[in-house]
């Protein structure tokens, strides 16, 4: 070997190398030591858990010293699609079973329920069609918008629709319940359907109206296959289902499974 | 082999990076390819929802290449030609939506043309119209990203052109508006029609402000783009087909334009 090739080629292999470097930092910093948890783990959730989950994992870092949680928010089916290919990450939790489905290759158990949410009607803070219920929808001076019926909160939508009877067409099929929950507060909209947790988190930028007949999403959570800490991944689960998680998700306006 | 250049060798220092730029390029096009569920293609481009959002997408794209050179010829002949003071503001000004995030266009628009906006709402108070959640709404928003391309397009080629013929021309007697009319234009037509070529690409592509402005519903305001992304939360295997069928729709085109896109030189 000559040297000119050599020079080349120090540096190929040195990023070689880094991924492995990275890989034995993690090994170190996992699992767990005499009882005690350390490490840091990736929790994938949807987007309509982003307050609760951001309180949660604050609660749990604080409860465990050492103790890392990353959080990705994106809409369920996205973040599904990406565990079930393997994306690198330790938790999933979606906003309905449809899409946990969609990752149950990459299920390391059987997901379970942690949390429910009620689908309700908004209109903007000063009501301008004077909209009081589903049945205001059908009223031609009535602007209003709904989720995309791909999005989970899309289909419970539709379903609200069809059961109240409400025939007109939405102007917009908007990609997801936060996009939606815009069109209402930034008054492009007369009225739309959220989640009862999206009204909630608008405060007084809507007045919100409950259905006449309950529809419910349920939100599964799980351990994935490709965790490579799953004493930390599995006490943040147990957290998420304790009582102190209960009580996070009830002020946000969810409901007990 | 070609024939050995007096220049020497491309260096490898040259040649290797600009061959990953290729690879980088080219791979995940492939994988669209070798990902797309054939057997389904032409039933997937069947349903209705597909040749709603495709008909529309059709229609926006050539309506914005349409308003782009309405406004946008005048606009650039403006700033190639005219000396006026605060001229590099103004180029500065129209060039913004070229680095804005689209969402955030979508946003801008909102808050100027929405029900609620501030041209808007007294809009909506004099004639009871409202723009979001129209197709003309998906034409502002494709025009508002795609009008910067088109200006600095238009504007290089009437600068390149140079003013030599433009003076010919009045020195021979013509007005302004003729020796635009018969000279300046013809000139600078291959940029006008790279102009509209970049125009029509961004909007047959744009999402994040037609989304955000106009809204996503089938045969109104559901581009393309919208429905891919709708499509794609549920089924990405389904979304692959649509991605493929604008893929093929934008390959056509640039084929269609080889002569002045593939060969070096005939752009300008």
């Amino acid at each position: 070997m000559n040297r000119p090739t050599l020079r080349t080629a120090a540096p190929v292999l040195l990023l070689a190398l880094l991924p492995l470097a990275a890989c034995g930092d993690d090994d170190t910093g996992a699992g767990t030591t005499d009882g005690e948890l350390s490490g840091s783990i990736t929790v994938a959730a949807a987007a309509s858990l982003t307050e609760t989950f951001e309180d949660l994992a604050e609660q749990f870092e604080a409860e465990h010293d050492g103790v890392e949680v990353d959080l990705v928010f994106d809409s369920s089916g996205t973040l599904a699609d990406q565990a079930a290919e393997g994306a690198p990450g330790d938790v999933l939790a979606t906003a309905d079973l449809r899409s946990m489905e969609r990752a149950a290759d990459a299920q390391a158990e059987e997901p379970v329920v942690f949390a429910t949410n009620d689908l309700v009607l908004v209109a903007p803070a000063d009501n301008p069609a004077g909209v009081t219920g589903l049945d205001s929808l059908d009223d031609p001076d009535v602007t209003y918008v709904i989720c995309v019926e791909t999005a989970p909160c899309g289909g419970l939508s539709a379903e609200a629709l069809a059961d109240a009877g409400v025939e007109r067409e939405p102007a917009s099929l908007e990609p997801d319940v936060k996009a939606t929950l815009s069109r209402v507060v930034e008054d492009e909209a007369d009225a739309g359907l959220v989640y009862r947790t999206d009204a909630l988190a608008a405060g007084d930028d809507v007045q919100t109206f409950d259905l006449p007949e309950r529809l419910t999403t349920e939100y599964p959570i799980t351990l994935l296959d490709q965790s490579r800490n799953t004493a930390v991944a599995q006490a943040f689960i147990d957290f998420v289902l304790s009582s102190a998680g209960a009580e996070v998700f009830a002020a946000a306006g969810f409901g007990t499974p | 082999m070609t024939a050995r250049s007096p220049l020497g060798r491309a260096p490898a220092l040259l040649w290797v990076p600009a061959l990953v730029a290729v690879v980088f390029l080219v791979v995940p096009l492939v994988a669209l390819v070798v990902a797309t569920p054939w057997a389904s293609f032409i039933d997937d481009l069947r349903t209705p929802e597909v040749r709603a959002a495709l008909w529309l997408s059709l229609r926006t794209s050539l309506a914005t290449v349409v308003a782009c050179a309405l406004v946008g010829t005048p606009l650039a002949w403006v700033l190639a030609r005219v000396e006026f003071r605060g001229r590099g503001l103004v180029r500065a000004l129209v060039t913004v939506p070229l680095v804005l995030p689209p969402v955030v266009a979508g946003v801008a628009l909102l808050a100027a043309l929405g029900r609620s906006g501030l041209l808007g709402a007294p809009l909506r108070d004099a004639t009871g119209l409202t723009l979001p959640y129209t197709t003309a709404a998906v034409v502002l928003a494709h025009t508002f990203v795609a009008l910067p391309f088109y200006v600095i397009s238009v504007e290089g080629a009437l600068r390149s052109a140079g003013e030599a013929f433009d003076e010919a021309a009045a020195v021979l007697g013509a007005t302004r508006w003729h020796t635009f009319r018969r000279v300046t234009l013809p000139l600078a037509l291959p940029g006008v029609v790279a102009g509209g070529v970049l125009a029509w690409a961004r909007s047959l592509g744009e999402f994040g402000a037609t989304v955000t402005f106009a809204g996503n519903y089938p045969g109104t305001t559901q581009t393309m783009p919208s429905r891919i992304y709708a499509v794609y939360l549920d089924d990405p295997a389904a979304a692959r087909t649509l991605a493929m069928i604008l893929l093929l729709a934008s390959v056509g085109v640039l084929l269609l334009l080889r002569n002045r896109w593939l060969t070096p030189g005939a752009a300008a």
